[in-house]
């Protein structure tokens, strides 16, 4: 009570005695040196709406604790210590006033109530600042400590501007604070509106905060207001989870990808396709490595160069392991599993022979790091370009198998192995350029990969349980069953986690798959007709 | 009935299989418990309690071999049941502490203490009962098998499918387990073991027993294994492996064959788990990792699968590789695990016990077309055996 009473009187000095205050602040900053927390609170007020640019800089140091009173005349200065002594300015203009030893001045003391003082009347008198910018950060800053004395200046400010951002944001600033003040009920009403506008749980806060000094017609206002932004954020907080599901999808995806190739049109089991992503993850290390020692002013595009050489690698590996381990055990899928593992046993341990056990550090290129808000939620880039990215592949690989000859010959030794044998395509060739392809698309998923996960010797058995559940979920043979299967279950396991928590969703959603295969054996797209027994 | 079981089950070589187990159940024992410790012949107790661990793993070899040779169910999941059964003899032994934990509550193990749990969840009660802890032994990993295989033989998933979903399975309990409030110890499982139904868990003598009862179970599971094959059901099986679907069509309950089979093996494998824990003296939940069931396979695969003595060997052996390996050239173990399954799916896809039968019928044919020849040329009798 007594605060508003004081808030009034202040706006009344405000008027009473502008030409006295405009000349010269230096009284109202000298009076300072004297005053307790709360005549101080007071005076800050007053230097503020004197609307004097010159007073920012002084308060700037208030706000810092470099506000010092010289003993001697009792005058208010700002000081930066020089060892034992403390060179003083002048606390208007700036200018030195020399050094003195530090027992010749006192600190002026800063407490939470002041700092909170000094930030509202600093954003209030940085309003009118010709920088765009600034007016920006100082609505923002009479948003976030709203106080009433600086309505005027709010509204002032408001009159003035011209840039449509910065006018909203005053808007908001000027609602918000009108909160606090005691205009007309009318006035109020409509500020919740605004402030409503702002959306958030900060704005949520601000109207509870508010809400024990409103007249009590405002209630249901303020009521229907915060239910409005709530059931706002619940709609966001879904988007944002189905946005991290799909991120977690496109990284089952790619995992998954190159298995939905090697297994579900070879009929291959290839235990070691996660260390064809773990090989891929390591490429991406080796050329970063390469760069940042010899050509720093690529490492940009390091990613761009490790794309092609991570493929190239863990096609080749692929195609060492078709031809020397795979292409005797076609028509045998729980042998090649048995095979392959061993495989994957011997990739582990040379990568960790030459690399070590630990985890190697990968860097993200500038254009993959940092996040922009999209309405209410947040969106990393690097996320952003993986989900892109997986896409892409998805969408390279689809049309290679539909629309190339090579796709062509793969798809026609998958079904019928002899009858394409007949015609003239050499299967064995397919096969193990089918199966390099697999790998290699391991390997660029291993690229993306290494962006956002610890990229060591066991990367690969990270993923390769889900992988495989990705393919036999979403139906073998498919890639289109691939895509929905990676999607739902990403999307799904991002659901499950808020309520249940993460290695809680991630046992249910395995369950949930156990169960669905009861169901539907052969996945939720499986291939119909005489290419099913085979 | 049990009589002629076990009749049928004992043909040559398991009766020596099974002569073998009894005679170092015996053997091992006393040279630990009998000789001085500088005999020559002195088998020191770490010895023991290592070959008590490789027979376990060899029962749970055997007990894959059941589903994997016989019945055809590739299980990457075995490892889940064996740990299962471990669990629950680690509950028992856990409540055996007693009061002499580092907390020193009576009743709560000292994890539970740490985690500031009040009382014991509903389904540690019990286990303080040796009988019922035994009980729990077969009947969790029974129950899980049942159910699992339930599910997933009446919808007939299989082969590839059934291998993935069973991997997936031990995969589930490994994350649930590595959970603090599960109750089972969480990362640290459970482990700091006393005693067993009053004796010590760390004296010879006790570790001594275990091995025998270990090399006693073994030779028990043997012969149920080996009546099951040796049984019309084993033919059956043998059927469903080969040719599923025209069993089916003779009028068998696939379905029902493989769960009984597959609840066997998984109460074998749980058996295996709580021999092995009292004498390694932890479990914990990396027993459920995938990596592990796998292993298994491999064991089973070197051997020799579908024929019972093969897993046995397969496992003694590699498993002593293992402990060669990782003490003399730990960086080798997973080059020489990994080729080892290499090699045995391309060359040995019989493995060593399969081979060599191979080898020997192969022998005995040409022995017996030479015989027959030699016969038929002496006294012109045209009579040839087979």
């Amino acid at each position: 009570m007594t605060y508003r009473i004081l808030a009034l009187l202040f706006t009344l000095f405000a008027f009473v005695a502008p030409s006295l205050a405009q000349d010269d602040p230096r009284e109202l900053i000298n009076a300072l040196g004297e005053a307790n927390f709360r005549e101080a609170e007071q005076l800050i007020g007053q230097i503020a709406q004197t609307g004097d640019a010159r007073v920012v800089p002084m308060l700037e140091a208030f706000a810092e604790g470099n506000l010092f009173v010289r003993k001697a005349d009792g005058i208010v200065v700002t000081a930066k210590e020089e060892g034992r002594n403390l060179e003083a300015f002048d606390a208007l203009t700036g200018e030195s006033l020399g050094e003195g030893p530090k027992a010749a001045f006192t600190k002026i003391r800063v407490n939470n109530n002041l700092r909170r003082a000094l930030r509202s009347a600093l954003g209030g008198l940085t309003l009118l600042s010709p920088d765009r910018a600034v007016r920006l950060s100082a609505a923002q800053a009479v948003l976030q400590s709203p106080s009433p004395e600086n309505l005027e200046l709010v509204e002032a400010a408001l009159a003035k501007e011209t840039d449509a951002e910065v006018k909203t944001r005053m808007e908001q600033a000027r609602a918000v604070s009108l909160l606090a003040s005691d205009r007309s009920i009318d006035e109020k009403r409509a500020a919740i509106e605004t402030v409503a506008s702002l959306g958030g749980r900060e704005a949520i806060g601000i109207l509870m905060s508010a809400s024990n000094s409103l007249d009590e017609s405002l209630k249901p206002d303020l009521d229907t207001a915060i239910a409005q932004i709530e059931s706002k954020l619940r709609l966001w907080d879904a988007a944002e989870n189905v946005w991290y599901g799909i991120s977690l999808g496109s990284v089952l995806l790619l995992a998954a990808i190159g298995l939905a190739i090697t297994f579900g049109v070879m009929g291959v089991i290839n235990m070691a396709h996660g260390e064809m992503v773990m090989i891929g993850a390591y490429s991406t290390f080796v050329v970063q490595q390469v760069i940042r020692t010899n050509y720093p002013g690529l490492f940009d595009w390091s990613l761009a160069i490790a794309l092609p050489v991570a493929f190239l690698v863990t096609a080749v590996v692929g195609l060492v392991i078709e031809r020397g381990v795979i292409r005797f055990l076609y028509g045998r899928p729980l042998e090649t599993l048995l095979a392959t593992w061993g495989v994957s046993l011997i990739l582990q341990q040379s990568v960790r022979t030459i690399f070590g056990p630990t985890n190697q550090e990968v860097g993200n290129p500038s254009w993959m790091s940092g996040s922009f808000m999209l309405g209410g939620m947040t969106i990393t880039w690097n996320r952003l370009w993986i989900v892109l990215f997986a896409l892409t592949i998805f969408f390279a690989l689809l049309a290679l198998m539909k629309k190339s000859s090579f796709g062509l010959q793969m798809r026609a030794v998958t079904q019928n192995r002899r009858m394409a044998s007949s015609m003239g395509i050499r299967t064995p060739w397919v096969d193990a350029f089918t199966f390099a392809l697999g790998s290699g698309i391991a390997g660029i998923a291993g690229v993306a990969l290494s962006q956002i996960d610890n990229v060591s010797p066991n990367l690969g058995q990270a993923y390769i349980i889900d992988s495989f559940m990705v393919v036999v979920f979403g139906g073998v043979g498919n890639l289109w069953g691939t895509l929905v299967g990676a999607m739902s279950l990403g999307i799904l396991n991002k659901f499950l986690e808020p309520s249940v928590g993460a290695v809680l969703g991630k046992i249910l959603v395995l369950v949930l798959i156990i169960l669905f295969i009861q169901k539907r054996p052969r996945g939720l797209f499986a291939l119909k007709g005489r290419a099913v027994e085979a | 009935m049990i009589t002629g079981f076990i009749l049928r089950a004992l043909e040559g070589r398991i009766v020596i299989a099974v002569g073998i187990l009894v005679a170092i159940s015996l053997v091992v024992p006393a040279l630990n418990l009998l000789l001085p410790s500088d005999h020559p012949f002195h088998v020191p107790t770490y010895v023991v309690s290592v070959m008590g661990k490789y027979l376990c793993y060899a029962l749970l070899a055997l007990a894959l071999d059941l589903v994997w040779g016989y019945c055809g169910i590739l299980s990457l999941g075995h490892g889940a049941f064996f740990a299962l059964g471990g669990y629950a003899m680690g509950m028992y032994l856990m409540r055996q502490i007693g009061s002499r934990g580092v907390y020193g509550d009576p009743i709560l193990p000292d994890f539970m203490v740490f985690l500031n749990w009040k009382e014991l969840p509903w389904f540690w009660h019990g286990m303080d009962m040796f009988w019922f802890a035994m009980l729990m032994v077969l009947f969790v990993p029974g129950l899980l098998a049942f159910f699992f295989g339930w599910f997933a033989f009446r919808s007939r998933v299989n082969g590839v499918y059934l291998s993935i979903i069973t991997q997936a399975m031990t995969y589930a309990l490994m994350l649930a387990f590595f959970r603090n409030d599960m109750g089972f110890g969480g990362n640290n499982g459970l482990t700091d073991f006393k005693e067993i139904i009053g004796f010590n868990v760390q004296a010879d003598g006790t570790r001594a027993t275990l091995f025998a009862l270990s090399a006693l179970f073994l030779a028990v599971c043997l012969l149920i294994a080996s009546g099951i094959t040796r049984s019309k059901f084993g033919k059956v099986l043998v059927g469903v492996r080969d040719a599923e679907s025209r069993v089916r069509f003779l009028g068998y309950r696939v379905e029902n064959i493989k769960l009984f089979t597959f609840v066997v093996s998984a109460m074998m494998a749980g058996i295996a788990g709580a021999l092995y824990v009292p004498q390694v003296g932890i479990i914990n939940p990396g027993e459920f990792a995938p990596a592990n069931s796998i292993e298994v396979v491999v064991w089973t695969a070197v051997g020799g699968r579908g024929t019972l003595i093969g897993p046995i060997i397969g496992a003694v052996l590699v498993n002593v590789g293992k402990s060669y390996f990782t003490g003399a050239f730990p960086e080798l173990w997973l080059f020489a695990l990994g080729g080892l399954f290499i090699f045995v799916t391309l060359f040995l896809p019989k493995g060593i016990v399969g081979t060599v039968q191979h080898y020997l019928a192969r022998r005995k044919e040409f022995r017996d077309a030479d015989g027959a020849e030699a016969e038929a040329g002496m006294t012109a009798k045209p009579q040839a055996a087979e």
